[in-house]
């Protein structure tokens, strides 16, 4: 056998699906229940091979919502467990989604978005799923959502994803796009222990003693014990009290709403990622995430080349909302141009967040295909009032 | 140790109202499980939403208490990752059969080693009466006020159909032999289904004219017979061991192909 590379870089050229599923394989998934749904169903096919060979489990379930179901079951036994959908799935996953966040459960949920409404366009590239991975279940509630524009960043994001599940106790929604999905790109695959990982808090208080469930620490972390150990305690969707017994108590209703919401917004530091490109000089600041990302990427450093005082802020934290960083990076620009693929939804948060809402503008598609550098372009010249 | 001890007293009084038949499951059941003498840390209850799903709260075992129709989707998560827990998933009768119908016959056609308790009353109690797909038709509801349109499901022939490999039926007012063909669901590896018939005096009693909560259990004992009687039990319900059967279990299908899956560095 020949060898010729110089390099032991595990380098690959892979799908952005096939990615979430060798990076949750590194981040410690031992377990993934699913439906098929393009664009995200090769994420299910690569790990009903991967998972039988390494120990885990897979299983096709008969909907997404048993899919996500049988996701928190698995996790409650000690697995760090997931399952991948896009849209409509995603919609069908929202009342299991409520119960992981209230019954404080670690899970991560992949949502490859595609054009909606309903059943839309399967096959082509949209981020319609924003505000849906925010406020699609009922009910006061705090969330974590990640994305990426690139198969490299998306591989650290994915595990970012299985450690801030495990940190906060809590579901944390992955929002790739067809693009992303599907696009093949070159990656160097991590080495085994390049990125930290977060393993699962076990109480340490011994059988036979009492061990209160959902009795947080100081620092707002709840120690869990694994379904089949030493501690049998209850696991409820209903506001529960430290028991994880069904309370309707108004100090333990208010006190567990809080805490809900509280354990991820106030450490929402703790949870930011994102890029920035030339953001020192910029007084045109564009903001972007996911594959939409990667045309800001373009026009920006199309435009740099010619002189254009131009920056870009790509996030990979959607929720909790950035705010403070938003605010700080879009201080100095003359205007903001959020660029993403649909009618408007982080715009939203950013003229909430920037001193200067009216210097917001939106560029976006929702016609099915990727936004392009030139719609982009086409934007900065209608604001300057330069025509298209 | 005394059934008693498997019992959470901490989360005592139940909600259940006087005269429901639910707390007699419980006892049916608790006893098989003191009989089978299993370890209650390796005893998991998963159970839906409705007055029979709150059945989990005072079980000393880990307890799961789901979503409505969702707790068989839950259990098969927990089993399929800890096959060697048993995995007990009561329901009630909308739960099971109506939110919950999807997820029913996929258990029950994976044969996954479950053992799913339909708590029939006929009725949706918690929401205060309305007709269930187990409701007789012509039979009242706050929801069919002037009678049910639709026919009940039979829920044996449901399950055996769906591919359950253990089947029965019993009611609240035969307590002991619930308990003993509980005890046989439980150690039957694979799908077992058993719908126990259980008396709703407050909504389904009161609204059918059916008497109190001694007289719908005597209804019980007078309207039912033998799944394996000879007689031809015209107009009554069948109770007993309607199937039991060996057929290849999920997880241990699974176990084995996971065995022969070879790991190769791609």
């Amino acid at each position: 056998m020949s060898v010729s590379r110089k390099t032991s870089a595990d380098v690959r050229f892979l799908q952005g699906n096939e990615v979430c599923a060798e990076a949750a394989i590194y981040a410690g998934l031992r377990f993934f229940a699913g439906y098929p749904i393009t664009p995200s169903t090769e994420i299910a096919e690569r790990l009903s091979d991967g998972l039988p060979r390494i120990g885990g489990r897979f299983i096709q379930m008969e909907d997404e919502i048993g899919s996500l179901c049988a996701v928190i079951g698995a996790s409650l036994t000690g697995a760090k467990a997931m399952t991948a959908t896009s849209g409509p799935g995603f919609s069908l996953m929202q009342e299991a989604i409520g119960f992981a966040i209230m019954a404080e459960i670690p899970c991560v949920i992949i949502d490859v978005q595609r054009g909606g409404p309903s059943t839309g366009l399967p096959t082509r590239a949209a981020q319609g799923d924003v505000m849906q991975a925010r406020w699609g279940t009922h009910g006061d509630h705090a969330i974590i959502a990640l994305t990426a524009s690139n198969h490299q960043d998306l591989f650290r994001v994915v595990v970012d994803a299985f450690n801030f599940s495990e940190v906060f106790r809590s579901p944390v929604v992955l929002l790739l796009d067809e693009v992303l999905g599907h696009m093949r790109e070159k990656i160097r695959m991590p080495a085994p222990g390049e990125i930290e990982l977060t393993e699962r808090l076990t109480t340490s208080v011994p059988g036979g003693v009492d061990y209160h469930p959902y009795f947080p620490r100081e620092d707002g972390r709840l120690p869990m014990s694994d379904f089949g150990g030493v501690h049998r305690y209850n696991v409820t969707g209903l506001v529960h009290d430290m028991w994880g017994f069904p309370s309707d108590r108004p100090d333990v209703a208010n006190d567990l709403i809080h805490h809900l919401v509280n354990k991820v917004e106030n450490r929402a530091e703790s949870l930011l990622r994102y890029r920035e490109y030339h953001l020192e000089d910029a007084d045109i600041v564009l903001v972007s995430y996911g594959s939409a990302a990667r045309s800001a990427l373009h026009i920006m450093e199309n435009r740099r080349s010619v002189g254009t005082r131009i920056g870009l802020l790509e996030l990979q934290t959607l929720w909790p909302f950035p705010e403070e960083l938003v605010r700080q990076k879009c201080r100095n620009a003359r205007f903001v141009i959020v660029v993403e693929m649909n009618m408007g939804q982080i715009v939203r948060e950013v003229k909430a967040a920037v001193e200067n809402p009216q210097r917001v503008f939106l560029a976006n598609r929702v016609d099915g295909t990727m936004i392009t550098p030139t719609d982009i372009k086409n934007v900065m010249r209608i604001i300057e009032g330069k025509g298209v | 140790m005394p059934v008693t001890g498997f019992l959470r007293t901490r989360f005592m009084p139940h909600i259940w109202c006087p005269g429901c038949g639910h707390g007699i499951v419980l006892g049916a059941l608790l006893r098989a499980v003191e009989r089978m003498e299993l370890d209650r840390n390796n005893v998991v209850m998963v159970s839906g939403i409705g007055c029979s799903s709150r059945i989990e709260g005072y079980a000393d075992f880990h307890t799961l208490h789901t979503l409505h129709g969702r707790a068989l989707a839950f259990a098969t998560g927990v089993k399929l990752a800890r096959p060697e827990l048993t995995i007990l998933v009561p329901m009630g009768d909308g739960d099971a059969l109506a939110i919950g119908g999807n997820h029913f016959i996929h258990a029950a056609r994976r044969n996954i080693d479950l053992t799913a308790i339909i708590m029939n009353n006929q009725i949706y109690g918690m929401t205060g009466g309305q007709s269930s797909p187990m409701t007789g038709c012509g039979e009242y509801a706050t929801t069919a006020p002037s009678g049910n349109l639709e026919s009940p499901f039979d829920a044996v022939e449901l399950a055996r159909a769906a591919g359950a490999t253990f089947v029965a039926r019993s009611t609240a007012y035969h307590a002991q032999e619930l308990s003993r063909i509980l005890e046989r669901a439980i150690k039957h590896k694979g799908f077992s289904v058993v719908e126990v018939l259980s008396q709703c005096p407050t909504y389904y009693g009161r609204k059918n004219g059916k008497g109190d909560a001694v007289e719908m259990m005597k209804w019980y004992r007078d309207n039912t017979v033998s799944a394996s009687a000879a007689e031809d039990g015209e107009g009554k319900t069948r109770v007993g061991v309607f199937l039991d059967i060996d057929k290849p279990e999920y997880t241990a299908s699974y176990a084995a192909k996971a065995a022969g899956a070879v790991r190769v560095e791609r």
